[in-house]
């Protein structure tokens, strides 16, 4: 029989942890975490990959890839997520917490909650490229450097989250 | 002195250390629930505060121990990677990665835990950040302008309000507080919770709360490393019995002139006092810079001995008591003030025929140094020119 999933850690505790994390992070590279940095590296290997010559006639990812000589896979963020995947797997593992499974809101078809999942994404993705970061490249490693740019990203996020949550509440909750 | 990498660790060595900190990263995440997007949506709708909670604690984490380690002179905040403010690329791109954390219901971090422990919106969510990044990179041209607009530069929060780093932390932890406080009731009441904390579990959060703000108090009242230093060379300077080793001008020329490979000549005064006059062989190091991580191989080197000159022979002194603070080489402080060589070496007044023999042969010799330092100079800008040394910021970021 399979055993119940562990309850998650006192979440002070796991900031505490992850602050830690975070702060050995800044200590050793000087720079933060990150994590769409590395799904930017995926994204920048496979338009080299699949579209060569778009690659070498566009400006941006001709920058991109000048700036990064080594190719795009080679970069920090991207080994760092690996980390983060074998990380959270073990750490899923141990509290039997890995399975296959779609988590949705009580009231959600399975195909809406993947088309909001990709929708969401997309829009996510986008938008930290523009911002020059996500949550954690941008709001959480920002904070801890004190960066005005960081945390006004990361109010930017929660204050619009906040303001549309209201209109998608179906996709969350009961009312 | 941190950040270990690219000085002191190898840039492919990094890529491991890369590894071991994402897994701390992803092991962290995933134990305090980000995996499960129920779990991260819920401080939206009031049922569970987990993100903010952990988000602040890590934030703060962080935060009290970057003022820490500056104020061990541990690591050098100076260099660190400060996310650049594009004022509008910041708010614009958040309030997009707003809307897409309540219909995606994560965000690329959390994705990536999610799909790590085989949550399958958590793949599709990552599906969607790379078209949405593909999208980004093909339209870059037409978005360039946002992107670019309202740079401000590497601006720190505390900055902005005129506080010190140390304060800001401080209120920080005070906010950080306060909002925990807060959502825990907001949480309590929409889960119709009656709230129930003992008496042990008050206590121990105040404890941790206490260390946090105790140790923050402890950088702003005790002096820094660098404070230390200067109290401890002023307080030397005072001291007549502290023994400075010194040259007067002559010694020095006399020096150079036979031995100038022996000595690094560094004038501590301005850059643009030095551009305008300056003892052939010297570099420019300004003694407020002295104690810059770039300029501490100087300090540290075997080979050569270092001769300081100032505008006046105290600054001579001072970059001597900081030279002999950081390192091990041998240093010399030169007496003779810059102008003062100037006028000794270059505003040379002729001598008459009734002067002593004393004066006509400091005439001679200081006429004779001046002619071969010049030549010495010539002859090593023919060589290669000293490389300037620079500690650049390290780069960073998610784009």
């Amino acid at each position: 029989m399979r055993e119940e999933p562990k309850k998650y850690m006192n979440p002070y505790l796991a900031g505490f942890i992850l602050g830690f994390v975070l702060l050995a992070t800044i200590y050793i590279t000087g720079r933060g975490l990150g994590a769409s940095g590395a799904l930017k590296s995926v994204v920048m290997q496979t338009v080299n990959d699949v579209a060569p010559s778009h690659a070498e006639n566009t400006a941006y990812y001709k920058d991109y890839n000048a700036s990064h000589p080594d190719g795009p896979l080679k970069s920090w963020l991207f080994f760092e997520v690996i980390g983060v995947i074998i990380g959270a797997f073990v750490s899923g593992l141990i509290s039997n917490r890995v399975a296959f499974k779609l988590e949705r809101g009580p009231k959600v078809q399975k195909s809406t909650r993947i088309a909001a999942a990709i929708l969401g994404g997309a829009l996510f993705g986008f938008g930290s490229q523009l911002a020059r970061g996500c949550t954690s490249g941008a709001a959480l490693s920002g904070m801890a450097v004190m960066s005005f740019g960081g945390i006004l990203t990361m109010m930017s996020i929660f204050g619009m989250a906040y303001g549309v949550a209201f209109f998608f509440r179906k996709l969350w909750i009961n009312k | 002195m941190g950040p270990l990498v690219p000085n002191i660790i190898s840039s492919d060595f990094s890529l491991i250390i890369a590894i071991i900190l994402g897994f701390g990263f992803g092991f962290a995440l995933e134990q305090a629930g980000f995996g499960s997007t129920r779990k991260l949506v819920g401080l939206f709708y009031g049922y569970d505060f987990t993100v903010l909670k952990v988000f602040f604690t890590a934030g703060v984490t962080a935060m009290i121990g970057v003022v820490l380690l500056n104020h061990l002179g541990l690591l050098n905040v100076d260099i660190i990677y400060i996310n650049p403010t594009f004022l509008y690329a910041a708010l614009v791109g958040g309030g997009i990665m707003g809307v897409g954390f309540i219909l995606g219901g994560f965000c690329p971090g959390t994705s990536v835990c999610a799909a790590a422990t085989g949550k399958i919106d958590g793949m599709t969510f990552i599906f969607g950040a790379l078209l949405g990044i593909f999208a980004f990179t093909e339209f870059f041209p037409l978005i360039s302008t946002l992107y670019t607009a309202e740079s401000m530069g590497n601006v720190l929060m505390f900055e902005m309000f005129g506080l010190s780093r140390e304060v800001f932390a401080l209120v920080m932890i005070f906010i950080a507080v306060g909002a925990f406080y807060f959502v825990q009731k907001i949480e309590d009441k929409v889960n119709g919770v009656t709230p129930s904390s003992s008496k042990k579990t008050i206590l121990n959060y105040s404890i941790v709360i206490g260390v946090a703000i105790i140790l923050v108090l402890i950088t702003i009242i005790t002096p820094t490393r660098s404070e230390l230093m200067h109290q401890r060379i002023e307080h030397m300077l005072s001291d007549e019995s502290i023994n400075i080793h010194q040259m007067d001008g002559d010694e020095v020329a006399h020096e150079l002139m036979n031995q100038y490979y022996k000595y690094n000549v560094i004038d501590v005064r301005s850059k643009e006092e030095f551009d305008k006059f300056h003892i052939p062989t010297a570099i420019n190091i300004p003694l407020a810079e002295l104690s810059n991580l770039e300029n501490r191989s100087v300090f540290s080197q075997r080979e050569k001995i270092n001769i300081f000159y100032a505008g006046e022979s105290v600054d001579a002194q001072r970059a001597y008591l900081t030279a002999e603070y950081f390192g091990k080489a041998e240093n010399i402080a030169m007496t003779t003030t810059a102008d003062q060589f100037k006028k000794n070496y270059y505003e040379l007044n002729t001598v008459s025929e009734n002067s002593s023999k004393k004066e006509k042969d400091i005439y001679l010799f200081r006429s004779n140094a001046a002619t071969k330092l010049n030549e010495i100079q010539e002859a090593l800008l023919k060589m290669d020119q000293p490389v300037e040394k620079k500690v650049a910021r390290v780069q960073g970021g998610c784009s």
